[in-house]
């Protein structure tokens, strides 16, 4: 068998894109030294062909014939090499490498086979760099969890070859060990089983007489683990309350379910059961959301622990009822602000600019090679996310109302279909489950998955196609926890028998242990009655998709485990599932001492406009939206961006499912960290708020509206962490009944705390994303932002109040303040009922919600993306009587506020609809492209071209 | 009078076979999707239709290049029958992923007669992949799927749509030779830089059709702009029946009736 070495290179004349990316990320170092980078692509085959052959692969099928030139062999050191340093950066052996497995097909089709390919990266960068910028630079370029980098013209890149595994069946002595030893094993095998849950499990097989093995400890303690059955959230909690005390059986169920169950609507189909939360869409079709976060994969690898987080939710919806189809996408980040010096962040983690440019590129590329449209999303910076970025990644999907439910059957057999397993994301569930320390980066590399979107979009394809001809009874997907979690939770009530040597690896050397814990992407688990088996096979084969049998389920109710005939484990369903010890916890939460600041009247607020408008916050998140495909599926109907020239913000966004009908899914969301800093309950509401204000803008029923909720947060052992979550659960409670719309999935993510190496902890502020899922009967009658036509009117719809605290205004000025926005839940539904019953009857022109940055940022927003002017009057605003500062009347952040601009023949129509309801007429829309705000004694206060605005506007993110 | 018939390609990764179906279906066409390795069985089945569609995505992840891997698929199995299809007088489209395939299977990249590829589709200017709105000004005459004079507004979405050409002689004979479908160009019909040029094509060309104008590939996505709603800002527009995309395959069915049935 020969080895080939093929380089392949850009032509001298055409543009070197990789290259000059590179330069551009080495200059973003600080070093200034290099003039140049050239980039090659770099493929190491191994097969049985001549000289002519490798000439025809590299001519015909690597090397572009009109850009690109080839070089079989180790191309030889470009001249004046003592200033040019050669960096290869080859996959660390095992890992998924997509592009190997597609030249393997393209070689095939050539007519010849080759055993292994392997592809590579190899930059030369011309210009002195000194050892410590080529570690510099090394670090950026690659990820040591997934790579290898060699450098210089003669290294070797690592061998593709493993050794075979040979079974050794291993257990573990722990019926006699002390609490202090069983914590030794648990912190030896990374379990992250705290004492109580080793003594259930030691319990557990001293009455089976019998030590465990290894791979029973690592299915319990994966199935145990916090990212599998969030025990936090389902403890029972005593809360202390300033003083008074509250108890909770149950966390969650007495909150956010409690507020489900007691709305009993009859449009929720499965609520909190399944991969996702499923809600009526038609007569025959329902759609289902879930939102999931990756946040320590992303940490360690942002590209891939975001590629496979969206791969990964991706599979919720498809492995929900009998399979949804996936029809539109939502991603939410939390960062640490961009602008920052390599010298302030702390050992083990990555730069926030990286981490963003990375997140964002591994959702584009997993998103957008899936074809679904990414429609909404939102990134907040805030320095406390430096240790633990937080990526929620979050899908939608559409099934038939017959489809909404699976169960296996006695005698099914277990297929896995999909990607193959390796050693990728062992302990990612477990690993996920604790705080990140600066070791993290090297300890949990195996934890980083792999993704490749084209094995999951050929799986979806199929799969659909075999849930049309009901060819399975039921299906989930192999998420955190993988095979262990799927086949143990598919099979909880009847018992299951898997022969772990037929699941097929992507290469050898997994033990029975590793093959049965791994988290590799793109699997999913189907029952199969034996009398479909061929047919279902066919489907599979027919578009070149794995698919295996590996068992049975059977009626045993015990979850057995063979390696080629001899048994390795053995556990009893109910044990696995419900074994796990009751928790009980302490919380607390005593209002923060804070106060406001003294106010100042300024002459003129239009400086502060613009600065919070150029906050990252509130600035265009364009470079990260145009990325995202937002329009594949052709159903975006409101889309991210907006407006006469295609880049205002818009509020929500709306996508037509079915070709032949005019229903619309609304898809928005509301997340208020900041606001957290003063009470995590009014957070937690004004999420909600916003969440439905942003959907119910463009159109949404608010009869029709779902919730979902994520929670990150800290470390919740803290009696004062998990005070502030049970406030924001309580909220989660309240909202969800004075509005009316139930919560239907929910996910939450904790211990986001990181721990330096110095021993200083950063902590994540608290963190609630709430999700909102609506309908609009009538696509057609959507509304945008954006301003429509010179004189018509606007007004505001909703009341003003004292409330700066948190505000953005008062994070330009770097302070806090005390009079966080409180939702008055009456009123938030009054106006969103009254909102859309004007949207409905066609009297409102632009709809826009008024939040991070208040009335002044709102005004700005809609008049740049209608290209126009907007003459406003402060006399007209309704407000509260201490609301008399007029920082707080332009900039704060009141909730329940809408801006509508309404053409003045509609007026009386729209002025009978709003009795009730606190509005105001505000201006008018203007031809003159300024925005002229006076207060209520007629001065000018505010006056600045809106070119100036959109400009301040778009520029901070403009990477 | 007999249906005209769309065969609508998938393949791993493709992704806009669905939406493309569509949209072939409301101009009238029976549309078909198959997956590549049907046709690989059996090319006899490309002899019932009269359209080929070869539909956007990532087909094969756009791994080593874009198109590249489903374009060598074509070329070692079924290239012959292809070009029996294009020789018996029917008609081909070729959409974002597909116009890359059709380049790269050299049905669209070769240029008499050298017979070798001498035009390619490679990264864009910028870099990345990006979702925009583009104006595209029609070129050729000769070209079945565009009507002359109507400029027309879609959306490209896509990281790898330059066209670049081995040397200046082969833009001159495209243009010689009135192959040069649609340019980029802003609202007034003029042509400039990015981001009127999404990509920085050479002489901002969109789209190029083979020598008998009835192969045409493109980037942009005409199966995005079939319904008013599609329209990126749409809230805004009066005229509530524009959907420019729909030409395209509107004019592909009438050439068939016409022609071919």
């Amino acid at each position: 068998m020969k080895q080939w070495r093929f380089e392949v290179f850009n032509r001298p004349g055409s543009d070197d894109v990789h290259g000059r990316e590179v330069l551009g990320d080495v200059k973003e170092l600080g070093i200034d030294t290099v003039q140049e980078v050239q980039s090659a692509r770099v493929f190491l085959i191994e097969g049985d062909f001549d000289d002519n052959f490798a000439k025809r692969i590299a001519g015909e099928m690597l090397a572009d014939p009109v850009c690109e030139d080839f070089y079989i062999g180790k191309s030889a050191a470009p001249a004046g090499l003592a200033k040019a340093t050669i960096i290869e950066i080859h996959l660390k052996s095992g890992v998924t490498d997509p592009v190997a497995e597609s030249v393997m097909t393209a070689v095939d089709d050539m007519g010849k086979k080759c055993q292994t390919v392997r592809t590579a990266r190899k930059y030369v960068l011309f210009g002195e760099i000194s050892e410590k910028q080529l570690k510099k630079i090394v670090r950026r370029l690659s990820n040591d969890c997934i790579e290898v980098v060699v450098i210089g013209a003669n290294a070797e890149p690592p061998s593709p070859h493993l050794a075979p595994y040979k079974l050794k069946l291993k257990t573990v002595d722990m019926t006699k060990l002390n609490e202090q030893q069983l914590l030794e094993i648990s912190k030896k095998m990374d379990l992250f089983l705290n004492v109580v849950e080793m003594k259930t499990i030691q319990n557990y097989f001293k009455t089976q007489n019998r030590e465990p093995t290894d791979i029973e400890l690592e299915a319990l303690a994966q199935t145990w683990s916090e990212h599998c059955v969030h025990k936090t959230l389902k403890s029972s909690v005593d809360f202390d309350f300033e003083g008074q005390k509250i108890h909770f059986d149950n966390l969650i169920k007495d909150t956010i379910f409690g507020a489900t169950k007691q709305l009993n609507k009859d449009w929720c189909i499965s609520v909190f059961k399944d991969n996702a939360g499923v809600i009526e869409f038609d007569d025959t079709d329902a759609v289902c959301f879930k939102v999931e976060t990756h946040n320590h994969p992303s940490a360690l690898d942002p590209y891939g622990g975001a590629a496979t987080g969206i791969g990964g939710v991706l599979r919720d919806p498809m492995g929900t009822g009998l399979g949804a189809k996936p029809i539109a996408n939502t991603d939410i980040f939390c960062f640490a602000e961009p602008d920052k010096s390599f010298d302030e962040i702390p050992h083990g983690i990555l730069h926030p600019k990286r981490i963003a440019k990375g997140v964002v590129a591994g959702v584009r590329d997993y998103g957008n090679r899936m074809g679904i449209p990414t429609v909404n999303g939102a990134i907040f910076f805030d320095d406390r996310y430096l240790g633990n970025p937080l990526v929620f990644c979050g899908n939608i999907g559409i099934m038939p109302r017959d489809k909404c439910f699976g169960k296996a059957e006695t005698g099914e057999l277990v297929m896995v279909v999909g990607g193959k397993t390796g050693r990728d994301g062992i302990h990612g569930a477990t690993f996920s489950s604790g705080a990140m320390t600066h070791e993290h980066e090297t300890v949990f590399s195996h934890a980083v998955q792999i993704g490749n979107a084209i094995t999951e979009k050929k799986m979806l394809d199929t799969l659909l196609q075999a849930r049309e001809q009901g060819l399975y009874s039921a299906i989930t997907d192999c998420g955190a926890g993988g095979l262990s979690s799927a086949v143990g939770e598919m099979g909880a009530d009847l018992g299951a028998e898997v022969d772990l040597e037929k699941i097929p690896l992507k290469y050898a050397g997994l033990s029975y242990t590793e093959i049965w814990i791994s988290e590799a992407q793109e699997r999913m688990v189907v029952a199969v009655k034996p009398e479909n088996l061929e047919r279902i096979s066919k489907i599979f084969a027919d578009e070149n998709v794995e698919a295996t049998i590996i068992g049975r389920f059977t009626n045993d109710k015990k979850l057995t485990l063979k390696y080629q005939g001899t048994q390795v484990g053995q556990i009893d369903m109910d044990f696995l599932h419900d074994g796990l010890p009751k928790y009980s916890r302490k919380a607390r939460w005593s209002s923060k001492n804070l106060s406001e600041p003294v106010s100042e009247t300024k002459e003129n607020y239009g400086e502060d406009l613009l600065k919070i408008l150029s906050t990252y916050n509130v600035a265009s998140k364009e470079w990260v939206i145009r990325q995202y495909d937002h329009e594949v599926q052709a159903g975006s109907v409101i889309k991210p961006l907006g407006g006469i020239t295609n880049d205002g913000p818009n509020d929500a966004a709306v996508v037509q499912p079915k070709f032949d009908s005019d229903k619309g899914i609304v898809i928005g969301c509301g997340m208020n960290p900041l606001y957290g800093d003063i009470d995590p309950y009014w957070m937690a509401l004004a999420g909600i708020d916003e969440a439905i204000r942003n959907v119910v803008c463009v159109g949404a029923r608010p009869d029709r509206i779902a919730l979902l909720d994520n929670f990150c947060w800290a470390d919740c052992k803290k009696e004062e962490t998990l005070g502030s979550l049970v406030r924001a659960a309580q909220a989660c409670f309240d909202g969800a009944i004075a509005f009316g719309t139930p919560f239907i999935s929910g996910k939450d993510s904790l211990n986001n705390n990181f721990i330096c190496d110095d021993g200083r902890e950063i902590s994540i502020p608290a963190t609630l994303l709430i999700s909102a899922i609506g309908i609009v009967d009538d696509v057609k009658k959507c509304v945008t932002a954006d301003l429509k036509s010179a004189g018509n009117l606007l007004f505001m719809v909703g009341l003003t109040r004292n409330e700066l605290g948190a505000s953005h205004y008062y994070k330009i000025k770097n302070q806090l303040g005390a009079n966080v926005p409180k939702t008055d839940l009456r009123m938030a539904k009054l106006n969103a009922e009254k909102i859309h019953k004007a949207i409905d009857a066609g009297l409102i022109a632009s709809c826009h919600d008024c939040s991070e940055g208040g009335l002044a940022v709102a005004l700005a927003e809609m008049a740049f993306s209608g290209g126009l002017g907007i003459l406003a009057d402060l006399k007209g605003l309704p407000r509260t009587d201490d609301c008399t500062n007029l920082a707080s009347q332009l900039f704060g952040e009141s909730c329940s506020r809408y801006i509508v601009e309404v053409e003045p023949e509609k007026f009386n129509a729209f002025a009978k609809l709003m009795l009730g309801a606190a509005f105001g007429q505000i201006g008018k829309v203007i031809e003159d492209k300024n925005i002229i705000i006076k207060d209520s004694l007629g001065k000018t206060i505010v006056d600045v071209a809106i070119n100036n605005l959109k400009n301040a506007w778009q520029k901070p993110l403009k990477w | 009078m007999t249906k005209v018939k769309a065969i609508v390609l998938r393949a791993a990764g493709i992704n806009c076979d669905v939406e493309t179906q569509y949209a072939l279906e409301l101009s009238g066409a029976e549309a078909q999707r198959v997956h590549v390795n049907r046709i690989i069985e059996n090319p006899d089945l490309l002899d019932e239709f009269q359209i080929l569609v070869v539909p956007g995505g990532f087909s094969y992840g756009d791994d080593v290049a874009a198109g590249k891997i489903l374009a060598n698929q074509i070329i070692h199995h079924f290239s012959d029958r292809l070009n029996a299809f294009i020789e018996a007088g029917k008609i081909v489209l070729g959409i974002c992923n597909g116009f890359q395939v059709l380049i790269k299977t050299g049905i669209l990249g070769k240029i008499e007669p050298s017979g070798k590829q001498q035009i390619t589709i490679t990264n864009n200017d910028s870099g990345r992949y990006e979702d925009r709105w583009v104006y595209l000004e029609p070129s050729s005459k000769k070209c079945v799927f565009i009507e002359q004079g109507r400029r027309i507004y879609l959306p490209v979405a896509h990281g790898e749509g330059k066209i670049l050409f081995e040397n200046n002689d082969v833009l001159e004979k495209l243009k010689a030779d009135d192959r040069i479908t649609l340019r980029y160009v802003d609202e007034n019909g003029n042509f400039g830089p990015f981001p009127i040029n999404p990509n920085g094509s050479t002489d901002s060309i969109a789209g190029l059709c083979d020598s008998t104008g009835r192969v045409m590939g493109l980037m942009p996505h005409p199966e995005r702009f079939i319904r008013f709603t599609q329209h990126p800002h749409w809230t805004r527009l009066k005229d509530k029946t524009r959907a420019d995309g729909r030409t395209i395959f509107d004019n592909a069915v009438k050439y068939v009736k016409q022609n071919l049935i």
